[in-house]
């Protein structure tokens, strides 16, 4: 490895280090990689290319977190910091990961089961899911959406306690 | 027939069995904000995707007029999520017409400064609101084409429009989760929702048809191996209406008179009510900034 590409990756990994630093608006438990957004970090020279994807196309938030993203990388010695929005491939909650799923239950929000085929099963029950709070299995659906389009609202039966639950997709 | 629409806004169908009057807007007087019109023969491609981004730009102006005014709570934040997402498919869709077009316009341009006759979704996403069931079950016949059709068009051989179709299709099925609880809910319900949700049903159906019409257009896309031939999907959509309908205690229409016209730009005279709305702002202050 030339000492220009061993520079370059080492810078590579300084912005990676920075990006695990930006928590995402809406879920702020995790950051930005964990929840699997950030596709891509290119360097060249003292430019920083970002690539991220948005987890649903209709999210506010995007702009925030490019915002959040180029203040991190420029806090982190990053001058010239771009970043790029990609749609494909779509984004899936399956790149989140265990150790980020953990921090999710911990928070108060069931963390999402695994992304379903790409068959869709009308009338099918959905899984119950576990109650973040006390572990029942018995929880119910509220509603389809929560306080944000990637959430869902349960109720527990258990503890009584209505939480959050991050939707598989 | 008291769907709870605005008093200032025409109600859809009241109080008689007679199609809703489908009067093609005039062109709007006044200052003439330029504009390019395609035609079928000028550019397929843009015309296809105005087609796509259209449907989904008005249906979501649509159940953004729910916000503040839902049922429930949750069913308000529900409405307004949903919209966002047919808003944000309505941008990707409307900045590749864009960008395919090639003439300067944006996203923006094409949403905001075209008017009626300019536009090309299908008329069932223009109806009025109407109650909250007759929102639920236009919705659920929406999502239960949308659902197939965005699986399809996923495969599409135009790489960009894949990818904006793949993400999409992932949110149109919860979407179609969502108003299908609603419909087994509201269906097998009380006798006044169940009534309620028959009436929305019988008014709707004919507007179901242009979902599945093709033209030139379609298939010149369908060739190229870009669209998807809405017309394959229309017994995969009848077996799922069926389905759901059946376990909501709901009967099915009968197919009789189908409308149409609204992918050459011919609408009812809601469509003009609600771009008078959406693009009033932009239209008041040209090149305004956040």
């Amino acid at each position: 490895m030339s000492p220009a590409s061993a520079g370059a990756a080492a810078r590579i990994d300084a912005a990676w280090a920075a990006l695990r630093g930006v928590p995402d608006p809406e879920v702020p438990v995790l950051s930005v990689v964990e929840l699997g957004i950030v596709r891509d970090v290119a360097v060249d020279g003292d430019a920083v290319m970002v690539t991220v994807t948005p987890t649903y196309s209709g999210c506010p938030a995007m702009r925030e977190i490019e915002r959040d993203i180029v203040a991190a990388l420029e806090a982190h010695g990053f001058a010239a910091a771009t970043v790029r929005t990609t749609y494909a491939p779509a984004w899936t909650t399956d790149w989140i990961g265990e150790e980020a799923r953990e921090k999710l239950r911990a928070y108060g929000i069931a963390p999402p089961g695994p992304a379903e085929g790409t068959t869709f099963v009308p009338l099918r029950r959905r899984r119950a899911v576990t109650c973040p709070y006390c572990g029942s299995p018995r929880t119910r659906l509220q509603s389809e959406f929560g306080s944000t389009a990637c959430k869902a609202i349960h109720v527990c039966d258990a503890c009584t306690q209505p939480f959050e639950e991050m939707k598989a997709i | 027939m008291g769907y709870g629409n605005a008093p200032d806004e025409p109600e859809f169908g009241a109080g008689s069995d007679a199609p809703a009057r489908v009067v093609p807007d005039a062109p709007a007087a006044g200052p003439v904000v330029r504009t390019h019109t395609s035609g079928p023969g000028d550019n397929a491609l843009f015309e296809y995707l105005l087609r796509l981004g259209d449907d989904r730009l008005i249906l979501g102006q649509r159940l953004a007029e729910w916000c503040g005014h839902g049922p429930i709570l949750e069913e308000d934040i529900a409405l307004a999520n949903v919209s966002l997402d047919l808003f944000g498919h309505a941008t990707l869709l409307l900045k590749l017409a864009a960008e395919v077009e090639g003439n300067g316009r944006d996203e923006d341009a094409l949403a905001f400064l075209r008017d009626a006759v300019e536009l090309r979704n299908v008329q069932l996403v223009e109806l009025p609101r109407g109650d909250f069931g007759f929102t639920i079950a236009r919705q659920f016949l929406f999502d239960a084409f949308g659902e197939l059709y965005f699986a399809a068009l996923a495969r599409s051989t135009h790489e960009a429009l894949a990818g904006i179709a793949a993400k999409a299709h992932k949110e149109i099925r919860y979407h179609l989760r969502h108003s299908t609880d609603w419909v087994l809910k509201l269906g097998d319900g009380t006798p006044e929702s169940h009534a309620r949700m028959q009436r929305a049903f019988d008014e709707l159906w004919r507007f179901t048809g242009e979902l599945f019409a093709m033209d030139d257009v379609d298939r010149a896309m369908v060739e190229q191996g870009i669209g998807v031939d809405a017309s394959t999907l229309r017994g995969a959509w009848r077996d799922r209406v069926n389905a759901v309908l059946a376990e909501a205690t709901l009967r099915v229409p009968d197919d009789g008179y189908m409308v149409g016209g609204g992918r050459l730009g011919r609408h009812t005279e809601f469509l003009g009510h609600l771009l008078a709305e959406m693009q009033s702002v932009v239209r008041a202050h040209p090149g305004a900034q956040w």
